[in-house]
């Protein structure tokens, strides 16, 4: 099994927003929700980058470690997901995650929150394989289809990379020896405790 | 002449030519690193705890590109704080019965006179019993955020303790209102009795007459030291709660970012084990550690005899107003049994 993994290319990222608009449309996102956001560190300034982030599905999750009703599980290729009937919404995902990923729905007064979405590395949940019942809670099961999540797949410069760690760690790789310079797989060593060596 | 014009010109431009190309070839040997002057991930995570950006969409929140701090609100969040919750709870329970064990109940020394006197009045049972009712609800809907999984959930099943916590959840969230309430009334009804007198440092050296043995308790008013130290542990702890507890069902309103909603759940988390555990000493001394006592709150009257031992001073200011005739009777007659 694979150990997926995704990686930003912040030295290839033009902030096109195209991976957050292709995740809202791949999975119907209501309004309010970012399973994926881009972030521009120092902006109009030089050195600007821009980085796309979402859940980097954690070796170790914090945010498992936390639930205090376990409604974490990690699938065979380490993908973090939850269950929606499990969660209560209690937002505690939210303060232990550092990447700022689970999102909630407003579902009533003062902050309550609903239940927690967040990305599911296009792997839907516990509900079986492209069910209409895993639509609806958590979206496309693109990778039961074989397929790889739709952000990485549609980004105009391939900055974004989603998929088994080895792999994309040596392309990040081979690009940084063409290219002579990168920035670093930002996120990584929070998420995953090891970086890149370029 | 026109020739020799055309040369020079020929030559100057050729000069200016050759001195432009000079200057200029340094510059394109250098080698381009567009990444020279780039934000550097670890860099920024060195000096701050956050990594903080700019986004496109309203959700301020999610600027916050990286917030590796929630790691050690992890530690906290499962370990500390299961320590310091348990030893607080398991250690007064360990110390109360260690107490009991060795004090017993602490009777009525003169037994029943069959007398009573009225010790709490209606409004001020109902501001106790509001309080006190809510403060258990909220603390074991509390308690089962930090200790339910490991505690409850083995037995209870996910779905069961899913659907149990989601409730809990929002019963903590709403009572939290009337909890309030309980709070600031007790404040306000009983703080006039609850500054320090100077028959509260005689209690307290005799350390209330619990740890020695028979009719040993020192002379106190409607409150002994160790109630007026109960009264403003409880508005003090109850006011942190309700900041921070306030704060928690507000999250990130205000600008409140995930740091200082951390360190509100750090609050509310440890003071309120503490709250427990106090509680639970209060509740102890209530109704099994001391004969008499309960039905002060149950009733509103205690035996005569049990405010002569307990509350000397007070029970001498209840007979003189009693004497002079002013205020509520405060005897009533024996009832027939």
């Amino acid at each position: 099994m694979a150990r997926m993994k995704v990686l930003c290319d912040a030295d290839r990222c033009i902030e096109c927003n195209a991976c957050v608009t292709a995740c809202k449309n791949e999975h119907e996102i209501p309004w309010g929700i970012n399973r994926r956001r881009v972030v521009t560190i120092n902006d109009g300034k030089p050195g600007e980058r821009s980085i796309s982030m979402a859940c980097m599905h954690c070796t170790d999750a914090p945010c498992a470690a936390v639930c205090p009703v376990n409604c974490f599980y990690t699938t065979a290729d380490a993908v973090v997901l939850h269950s929606k009937d499990l969660c209560i919404g209690c937002g505690y995902c939210f303060y232990a995650c550092p990447f700022g990923a689970p999102q909630y729905p407003k579902v009533g007064n003062f902050g309550s929150r609903g239940k927690m979405d967040k990305c599911t590395f296009c792997a839907g949940g516990p509900e079986a394989d492209n069910t209409k019942a895993e639509y609806e809670k958590y979206g496309a099961n693109r990778l039961a289809e074989g397929k790889l999540p739709l952000c990485a797949e549609m980004c105009s410069t391939k900055s974004l990379l989603a998929g088994d760690s080895d792999v994309i760690a040596q392309i990040y790789k081979e690009r940084v020896s063409k290219r002579g310079y990168g920035s670093g797989a930002w996120g990584w060593q929070t998420a995953y405790r090891e970086n890149i060596a370029t | 002449m026109a020739k020799l014009a055309v040369q020079i010109r020929f030559i100057a431009v050729a000069l200016a030519l050759a001195l432009m190309l000079a200057l200029a070839a340094p510059a394109s040997a250098q080698r381009v690193d567009p990444n020279a002057s780039a934000v550097q991930e670890q860099q920024l995570l060195k000096g701050l705890s956050t990594i903080q950006g700019r986004g496109s969409i309203p959700d301020v929140k999610s600027y916050t590109l990286e917030h590796p701090a929630g790691r050690d609100w992890r530690q906290f969040h499962t370990v500390w704080l299961k320590w310091i919750g348990g030893l607080a709870i398991i250690g007064m329970l360990a110390m109360l019965t260690i107490f009991y064990m060795w004090r017993g109940r602490m009777r009525i020394e003169g037994g029943r006179s069959g007398r009573k006197l009225v010790r709490f009045t209606g409004v001020e049972r109902f501001v106790h019993w509001l309080t006190a009712s809510t403060f258990v609800i909220l603390g074991i809907t509390g308690l089962n955020i930090t200790f339910g999984r490991a505690l409850i959930l083995p037995w209870m099943g996910p779905e069961a303790f899913s659907a149990w916590s989601e409730y809990a959840k929002y019963v903590h969230n709403y009572l939290s209102f009337a909890f309030t309430i309980g709070v600031v009334l007790m404040f306000l009804m009983w703080i006039g009795q609850n500054f320090p007198t100077a028959a509260d440092i005689q209690w307290l050296k005799a350390g209330g007459g619990m740890l020695k043995g028979h009719h040993a308790a020192p002379p106190a008013y409607k409150f002994n030291a160790g109630q007026k130290i109960l009264y403003w542990l409880i508005i003090v702890g109850g006011v942190a709660m309700i900041i921070s507890g306030f704060m928690l069902l507000f999250p990130f309103y205000y600008g409140l970012n995930v740091g200082d909603m951390e360190l509100a759940e750090i609050f509310h988390g440890v003071v309120g084990v503490m709250f427990v555990a106090l509680i639970i000493a209060h509740i102890y001394l209530g109704t099994l550690g001391m004969e008499g006592a309960f039905e002060a709150m149950s009733e509103g009257t205690v035996d005569l005899n049990w405010a002569k031992e307990h509350h000397s001073l007070w029970y001498q200011q209840e007979m003189q107003r009693e004497a002079r005739g002013k205020g509520e009777p405060m005897v009533t007659p024996t009832p027939a049994e």
